[in-house]
């Protein structure tokens, strides 16, 4: 009860029911939506829920990883990976997939912060880790080398083994989604979360005033890497395939990145905002590039969209919107 | 020299070979204030980082209550009773200035809302109360300048130091500061080590002054004699702030 | 046996130091906006290929060789780069990094994807009379395009290195990457300054993708591989400095060939990474940079 009401805090009583009313609409949406719709939400809640996992690193923390792809890569291979070849289901795979992707954060973020790399030496070291790791599975038989990791398609649904079709998927995402959003909620609010956003602001300062800066850093990559990693692992089960150049390409990072800095760093909202506004620009693209026929169309009106966000929104979509809906999320 | 809150016996410290301070010894007792003057680059700041830990002293100890501090985090020197302030100021600045004390205030209070609690009484005693919601970015210097005292106070320490708190403030604004402190450490006990160059306030509330010049303390006394010391003089020559 | 490997060896040096310098100088315009402006250009790669892909079309629909259109593509580049930096970047110079990180990759994004509108998604090269030809240096033959891209490179690079150190814009580039509030304190012409130095390194990241085009085939989607080496290259070098990125880029360049010599080709980045990552640990000034700035 305690733990709820800091949760729901001082929120304005309309926000909640607005969240509530959108909850459920989200939870009977399946039985709303055609196929197309529904796998339209499944990637806006895959995006708003990576995005949130990325944003406890960046924008709570202020540690600019571009190196994500790493996480959510582990884990999708370990997860499939114990499947594949074991037959161990993904729900117990998940703790060994989390077990590893967290490790590797806090290998990556203890040398990245033992040795004070800061802004953009330390987004560099996580491109190299994940660049270094998609080489290494390039070459490591049991992930299936550079020929990839297939699982076999099965449409019968299964929970125990995450088989199954979009709407399975689709409710594990949004479980995925709301509790990344109850946690972070909850992160923000707690002493380490202030702790966070004070060495985002000024490391120097916040050790002066006792943050234990170092261990605050390593509980922000490690919890950043688990969630990644859960995401990764959905993905390898929706996906049913896993190649080491796409699932630990730059291009996967700079996916993940995206949401929360449109959206609005270090916000609830902007991840699932940007979620939003960057798939349903990525599908109205599509669209009209089927129209026009052109190789790349697509990608140049969504690189234009961004240019046009950046320079006219750089703190993100959200901010501005809470803005002119007259709601502020309380900028702590 | 038990008994002593802090005492800083013989450390030194050199950067690239060059000696920024060396073998300063000097002890603060508890519930006083002391100053430590001397003029730009003499080494008051390095002595101060070293006593806050930004870096460890090359020889000599800190120590605090009898404890030796030297070579601890700043964190853990934070945890041990000593709150400082940056000379070049260093809010949060994306958070409002509650959430700045807030910071400071969790370190003795587990939970959000009595450190915020504990935060916003601070703030009431430094004159900031109405401007708890600002931004700390928006704040102009000598408000900026508070904020550094008030969150170093949330972090309810044992010793605090001062690094030149008073700089960049008018003179009403300085008799103001000078007022806050000197209460603060009659009703409190609180032991303060400042490092100023406004000398209308290091006479008004310092009861001992350490000069130090090239990283060697020259002098040690009662302003009265400090002011009368002929190495202070020397070195003051033509600086007209001592007067 | 052993004297036919170390033939092969040497073999490999040789073509890795001549690539090596074709690397340099395309590392070297990410190093110089770094160096003056603090901003990592995301966007390197895939000026690049724009490089490559503009000589690709000079000798595909003109029959101009890439040699010969050099030169007005590094102007084009010049002024691009320039109008780039006074029209979008300027404002981005003291945001916060993930702000330039967005802004650049917007741009990346763009350039690669005109690209890959115009010329398609096949691997285009040019095909050349040079190619066929080659130098023998006593028992070591070097391909004549190769010798001839690493030749132009220098001859680039010395001009740059004229350009840094005998006229007056150069020299107050050069004051600014040294002492980046120095220079606001002297009063230069930042945003001219700035705009220039843009400007330069777009000019050489261009030259050197026309160089490139004559030793290997350009794809839109080796841009972001070209990115991740220029990376590699000047974090190795020393971010910043100039003669860093031009001995880093020698340094992958062989690294690159012997480790494709002696491992699985395919495994030659591994090694590339490894080194950025123990450099970045280790040196983060860089191999050749000076230490402690």
């Amino acid at each position: 009860m305690n733990l709820v009401r800091r949760l729901v805090g001082n929120a304005p009583p309309r926000i909640l029911w607005s969240l509530g009313a959108l909850l459920a609409l989200l939870l009977i949406a399946p039985a709303l939506l055609g196929k197309y719709w529904l796998s339209v939400l499944i990637l806006i809640l895959y995006f708003a829920y990576v995005g949130q996992a990325w944003n406890i690193l960046m924008g709570f923390a202020g540690q600019l990883s571009l190196g994500h792809a790493l996480y959510a890569g582990l884990g999708g291979y370990i997860a499939a990976g114990l499947y594949f070849h074991y037959g161990i289901g993904p729900w117990a795979g998940l703790f060994a997939a989390v077990a590893v992707a967290a490790t590797a954060g806090a290998i990556v973020g203890y040398l990245g912060f033992r040795f004070s790399l800061a802004g953009v030496y330390f987004a560099l070291l996580t491109i190299a880790f994940s660049e270094f790791t998609r080489v290494a599975f390039d070459h490591w038989a049991w992930a299936g080398g550079s020929g990839g990791l297939f699982l076999k398609v099965d449409a019968t649904r299964d929970i125990v083994n995450l088989r199954g079709g979009p709407v399975l998927f689709y409710y594990v995402i949004l479980a995925l989604a709301v509790g990344a959003f109850i946690l972070c909620r909850a992160l923000l609010e707690s002493r380490l979360g202030r702790y966070w956003l004070a060495i985002r602001e000024d490391a120097e300062a916040a050790q002066a005033v006792g943050v234990p800066v170092l261990r605050c850093k390593m509980i922000a990559i490690v919890i950043s890497a688990a969630l990644t990693a859960l995401a990764g692992v959905w993905n390898a089960f929706y996906y049913n395939n896993l190649f080491p150049e796409t699932a630990f390409a730059m291009g996967r990072s700079i996916e993940i990145t995206l949401a929360p800095i449109i959206g609005g760093l270090g916000t609830l909202f902007g991840p699932v905002v940007g979620a939003v506004v960057l798939t349903g620009l990525g599908e109205a693209f599509t669209d009209l590039s089927d129209a026009l026929r052109i190789s790349g169309i697509k990608q140049i009106f969504y690189g234009l969209a961004l240019l046009v966000i950046v320079v006219y929104r750089p703190a993100g979509v959200w901010p501005w919107l809470a803005d002119k809906l007259g709601l502020k999320e309380r900028q702590p | 020299m038990s008994g002593a809150r802090l005492d800083l016996e013989g450390i030194g410290k050199s950067f690239r070979g060059l000696r920024a301070v060396h073998d300063v010894s000097f002890t603060v007792p508890a519930g006083a204030v002391h100053a430590l003057i001397g003029p730009n680059g003499a080494g008051k700041t390095t002595i101060f980082n070293m006593i806050a830990g930004v870096f460890a002293p090359d020889a000599g100890a800190v120590r605090l209550d009898g404890e030796t501090i030297s070579g601890l985090r700043p964190d853990r020197i934070c945890d041990a009773g000593v709150g400082r302030t940056f000379q070049l100021v260093k809010p949060f600045r994306g958070l409002s200035v509650l959430e700045n004390v807030t910071v400071g205030a969790l370190h003795r209070h587990r939970h959000l809302g009595q450190a915020r609690d504990s935060a916003a009484a601070i703030l009431s005693r430094l004159g900031l109360h109405d401007r708890r919601h600002q931004l700390a970015e928006s704040l102009t210097l000598p408000d900026r300048k508070r904020l550094e005292v008030a969150r170093a106070l949330a972090t309810e320490p044992k010793l605090l130091l001062l690094d030149e708190v008073m700089a960049g403030l008018r003179p009403t604004e300085v008799d103001v500061m000078v007022q806050f402190l000197r209460e603060l450490n009659q009703r409190t006990g609180l032991t303060i080590l400042l490092i100023e160059h406004v000398m209308r306030a290091v006479m008004a509330l310092a009861a001992e002054i350490v000069v130090v010049s090239y990283g060697e303390k020259i002098a040690q006394g009662t302003p009265h004699e400090v002011t009368r010391h002929q190495a202070v003089l020397d070195v003051y020559l033509g600086e007209q702030e001592m007067a | 046996m052993t004297a036919d490997f170390f033939l092969s060896l040497a073999q490999a040096i040789a073509k890795g130091l001549l690539t090596g310098m074709v690397y340099g100088l395309m590392a070297l315009g990410l190093s110089v906006v770094f160096g003056v402006m603090r901003i990592v250009n995301f966007a390197h790669g895939e000026m690049m290929v724009v490089g490559m892909y503009l000589a690709w079309m000079g000798f595909e629909y003109l029959q101009v060789s890439p040699m010969l259109s050099l030169p007005l593509i590094a102007i084009l580049f010049f002024a691009a780069g320039y109008a780039l930096q006074r029209g979008l970047i300027s404002p981005f110079i003291n945001r916060p990094e993930h702000q330039q990180f967005l802004l650049l990759l917007a741009i990346a994004i763009l350039l690669v994807n005109a690209c890959l509108a115009i010329a398609g998604p096949d691997l285009r090269g040019v095909q050349m009379e040079a190619q066929f030809e080659s130098y023998e240096l006593g028992p070591l033959v070097l391909d004549a395009v190769r010798l001839h891209a690493a030749l132009t490179a220098i001859a680039i690079a010395g001009l740059l290195w004229l350009f840094f150190t005998r006229t007056r814009t150069g020299k107050s580039i050069r004051a600014a990457a040294d002492n980046h509030t120095g220079a606001l304190v002297v009063g230069l012409d930042v945003r001219r300054l700035y705009a220039f130095t843009f400007g330069v390194g777009a000019a050489c990241v261009g030259a050197a993708g026309a160089l490139m085009i004559t030793i290997i085939p350009v794809s839109p989607f080796l841009a972001v591989e070209y990115t991740l080496l220029a990376f590699v290259i000047v974090i190795v070098g020393g971010l910043g400095s100039m003669t860093g990125a031009l001995a880093g880029g020698l340094l992958i360049g062989v690294s690159e060939a012997v480790a494709g010599l002696l491992l699985q080709p395919s495994l030659k980045s591994m090694f590339s990474f490894g080194l950025l990552i123990l450099v970045l640990l280790l040196r983060p000034q860089g191999l050749f940079g000076k230490a402690g700035s």
